[in-house]
């Protein structure tokens, strides 16, 4: 593998745990879905480049699912799902931002030193990309912990499930079956937690899950 | 020949599912306890040639089942053999027995699914030579005997046995688990590559505890034996003698095979724990037996002192094996396995005489039975056989291993630590104790329940048992005397045990002049049970005679002694609480805290007088109460995770996942 390849391959998982940062600090939902389009995009970049690099074809089609599903439909989706529910103007109240980057930066650090620790074996590219889907797994999980909003849990969800795929790719030989039964088990999620979310406001008028636990009465 | 043990155990397996469909049918039970019957008498047989074998093979066998790069080892030697022996001899004499008493079941889908399963499992345990078929037998061994401990589920005290079996039950797999753990971290868990091994000092006394934890609360160990009499009386009576008489051997087996086999060389201290829950398990089970009125309830407190006596032994061969006088170990490790088969004989049939007694009477309480021999004269005296034998009394088989265990004790000054020295003797007077008090407690059992007059009416209208039991109880008892009057037979049976077990033999005893026993040598001690036994037997008849010659011919009856009353009641007779008054005013209040309350009316009040006897059992308030008050404790606390929002078990998650992040990485 030529250096500029490599090169090319950690510049595009860069991006994709930047995008993650962007996603950190959002507060409007709109902003949020946008940045999480352009987080699938730069996945389905990458997934194409690895396809190219690995000359592996049916990485195109994760390529292209990933492109198709995650950077169009689902932010479309999730567009109209706001209007509907008319709460395109509500701000997010994020805990602290600064604070939010710092915690953000220490997990990058974190998976940096676990995956490169785990793997000295591994080819280079390969590492460079567990540690890049290591962050984006745990950028995911710190966006669904930092948040109230039960549409901005689900975009957190599906930015973790962006760094399973960039994990799955990145590895050699990674069938296109696995692939595919991850993008559909998240797309049944995105519809099953879809209905949940009208149900929920339908309910309460609002889909802000601290209505879910004032209605239960068990703040303990 | 491993390999038709293995098919025996697997027919008993199979006979589970079986007993399922027969349990509907009107003469299922009698099949099944007969084909059971069948299977463990081949069993004991082939395991009984294997023991005999002058060769003493080790046979070894692979199957494909269990985990997947391991099998199920099976190994068949001199240790295994022997177990199996008392593993099917008391199983055949369970089933011979249940094939009279199985027919009173009121539920026999209840129990005939899982008692030929546990049959199985017990044997399957001693068969086991790698550490993961050991513990899935053991598991499987004690969840087929929970299931049978529950089988009469409509009493809410049966439900409360089992509960407290199944949590110390847990708890002994338990510390079986970590121990096989430690054990395993470095060779596998093969028991050959175990054995082959040398694992650190620390680690092995690790084991020891572990061990002496997990076989110890199967064993009944006192404080672990909490359970036992709890859940021994509840099973079906035949289950009752299988769980007292041979289940506990197991736990014993489990103990041998991993301290005295797979261990490498003791250190000194072992013995000195093994001793010391040894010592105390024996008289205090036989206190706690003498205080107890329900008859099933003395016999599994008398199965913790057995097992008490039975774990000094395995102290005192660990004690010279690791002081390198390897002869005295023998004559210790030989006396402890003799008392391990000669417990299963007298145990099984004192309580297949227990459950011919509750079959005929309903009843388990003394104070309610008396003047059975009368009405089961068959069954009182096979009774009388298994009381006489397991007080130690010659010339049955209980006189002699407790016989050789004193003179192990005996032979204490030649060890050289003065640790030892001391503790010794001190444990040998506690076993003579026990031995008294043993006496005192069968002479009680059985004075109480057969001797005098019928205490209820359903003791009075009493009818002997019927011929399936009686057979099985007097073989029983045939086996007690005949372990009894030629002892040397057993030892010599055993020498290839303790040859692999400790490195040494008991002197040979059958080629002796008159059948003698020998411990060490002639000039030391002897004791021969044939000769007490044609002396006792000849005393008997020429007394017997004389007294028919001699006295008047004249058939007289008479009242008996009625104490100046014209008109003697049964409740004036003596009672099983007042039989064991004098031991619990001298001993109780010290290991009971038991408290007489006496209540004197008034004169003038036509009130009865009240004796009220108030009895604790500390272990049970000082260990097992602050515990479960802790436990109680520990899960109000932690129940208040059940209601957490969903951020917040979110943020438990990403927590965790970073704290064991943070693990690997640094």
């Amino acid at each position: 593998m030529s250096s500029l390849q490599f090169d090319i391959a950690h510049l595009l998982a860069g991006s994709l745990v930047l995008a993650s940062f962007m996603m950190l600090y959002q507060d409007r939902l709109y902003s949020l879905l946008n940045v999480y389009a352009l987080h699938a995009s730069v996945l389905a970049l990458s997934v194409a480049w690895q396809a190219y690099v690995q000359a592996a074809p049916h990485l195109y089609v994760t390529a292209l699912i990933a492109l198709v599903f995650k950077a169009i439909i689902i932010p479309v989706a999730l567009h109209r799902i706001i209007k509907r529910l008319g709460i395109h103007r509500e701000i997010e109240n994020v805990i602290g931002i600064g604070l939010t980057m710092m915690a953000g930066i220490g997990l990058v650090a974190l998976s940096m030193v676990v995956m490169l620790r785990v793997t000295p074996g591994a080819d280079a590219l390969a590492r460079e990309d567990l540690a890049f889907a290591l962050s984006v797994v745990l950028l995911g999980l710190l966006i669904m912990v930092t948040r109230r909003n039960a549409v901005s849990q689900v975009v957190g969800f599906m930015s973790l499930e962006n760094g399973l795929v960039l994990a799955a790719t990145g590895a050699k030989g990674m069938p296109l079956v696995v692939e595919i039964s991850v993008a559909f088990s998240v797309l049944i999620a995105f519809i099953v937690i879809g209905i949940f979310l009208f149900r929920i406001r339908e309910r309460f008028d609002s889909v802000d899950v601290q209505a879910l636990d004032r209605f239960r009465g068990e703040r303990r | 020949m491993i390999s038709v043990v293995l098919w025996a155990v697997a027919c008993l397996l199979a006979l589970a599912p079986v007993g399922i469909v027969l349990s509907a049918r009107p003469r299922g039970s009698f099949m099944l306890y007969g084909a059971c019957l069948v299977l463990t008498a081949t069993l004991c047989i082939t395991a009984v040639l294997h023991l005999l074998d002058p060769a003493h093979p080790v046979l070894r066998t692979t199957l494909p089942v269990g985990l997947p790069w391991l099998g199920a080892h099976f190994r068949l030697d001199a240790l295994s053999a022997f177990f199996l022996v008392v593993i099917n001899l008391g199983g055949a004499a369970a089933s011979l027995f249940a094939l009279g008493y199985g027919r009173h079941e009121e539920q026999p889908g209840r129990v005939l699914p899982f008692y030929p399963a546990y049959l199985a499992g017990m044997s399957v345990v001693v068969l086991a030579n790698d550490a993961f078929s050991f513990l899935v037998a053991w598991e499987f061994m004690s969840l087929t005997s929970w299931a049978l401990v529950v089988s009469h589920h409509r009493d809410a005290e049966n439900i409360r046995a089992g509960y407290v079996y199944l949590l110390m039950a847990s708890f002994g797999t338990l510390a079986l688990l970590l121990a096989f753990g430690a054990l395993a971290s470095g060779p596998g868990y093969d028991f050959d590559a175990i054995r082959a091994s040398h694992p650190s000092a620390a680690l092995s006394s690790l084991v020891v505890i572990l061990v002496l934890l997990g076989t110890g609360s199967k064993a009944g160990l006192v404080p672990l034996h909490a359970w036992l009499p709890l859940a021994h009386p509840a099973a079906p009576s035949h289950v009752s003698g299988l769980m007292s008489g041979v289940m506990t051997k197991v736990a014993v087996y489990g103990f041998v095979r991993i301290v005295f086999d797979l261990l490498p060389e003791p250190e000194w201290w072992w013995s000195m724990v093994v001793l010391l829950a040894g010592g105390p398990t024996a008289t205090l089970g036989v206190l706690y037996a003498l205080m107890q009125r329900d008859i099933k309830r003395v016999l599994a407190y008398s199965t913790i002192e057995n097992i008490g006596i039975i774990f000094t032994g395995l102290g005192l061969a660990l004690a010279f094996k690791a002081q390198g006088l390897d002869w005295v170990a023998a004559l210790a490790f030989t006396a402890a396995l003799l008392h391990v088969f000669n417990h299963a004989l007298f145990k099984s049939l004192l309580f297949f005489g227990a459950g011919a007694v509750l079959e005929s009477t309903g009843v388990r309480d003394m104070e309610k039975l008396g003047g059975l021999i009368h009405r089961m004269p068959k069954t009182a005296f096979a009774m009388l056989v298994g009381c006489v034998a397991i007080s130690a009394l010659p010339p049955f088989n209980g006189f002699v291993s407790e016989w050789l265990m004193f003179q192990a004790i005996l032979l204490s000054p030649q060890l050289p630590s003065w640790g030892l020295k001391l503790i010794v003797p001190a444990i040998g007077g506690l076993l003579a104790l026990a031995a008294a008090f043993a006496a005192a407690c069968f002479v009680k059992l059985y004075g109480i329940s057969f001797l005098g007059r019928p205490r209820s009416d359903v003791a009075a209208s009493a009818h002997e048992t019927d011929r399936f039991s009686l057979a099985a109880m007097f073989s029983l008892a045939a086996l007690c005397l005949l372990a009894g009057i030629l002892p040397g037979l057993f030892i010599d049976a055993l020498a290839p045990v303790s040859k692999a077990m400790v490195g040494n033999v008991m002197p040979h005893q059958t080629g002796l002049e008159w059948l003698s026993v020998v411990p060490i040598a002639e000039s030391r001690s002897s004791y021969n049970g044939l000769l007490v036994f044609v002396f006792a037997a000849l005393c008997g008849t020429a007394a017997a005679s004389a007294i028919h010659r001699l006295a008047s011919d004249r058939l007289r009856r008479a009242p008996a002694w009625d104490c100046g009353y014209p008109d003697a009641d049964p409740a004036i007779q003596y009672s099983a609480s007042s039989f064991s008054q004098p031991i619990r005013r001298v001993f109780g209040s010290l290991v009971f805290a038991a408290r007489e309350i006496g209540e004197m009316p008034p004169p003038s009040s036509p009130r009865p007088a009240r004796l009220t006897v108030e009895m604790r059992d500390l272990i049970w308030d000082g260990l097992y109460g602050p515990i479960a008050i802790a436990i109680g404790f520990a899960t109000i606390r932690i129940n208040v995770l059940q209601f957490l929002t969903i951020r917040s078990y979110l943020t438990l998650v990403f927590v965790a996942l970073i704290v064991l992040l943070l693990v690997v990485s640094l």
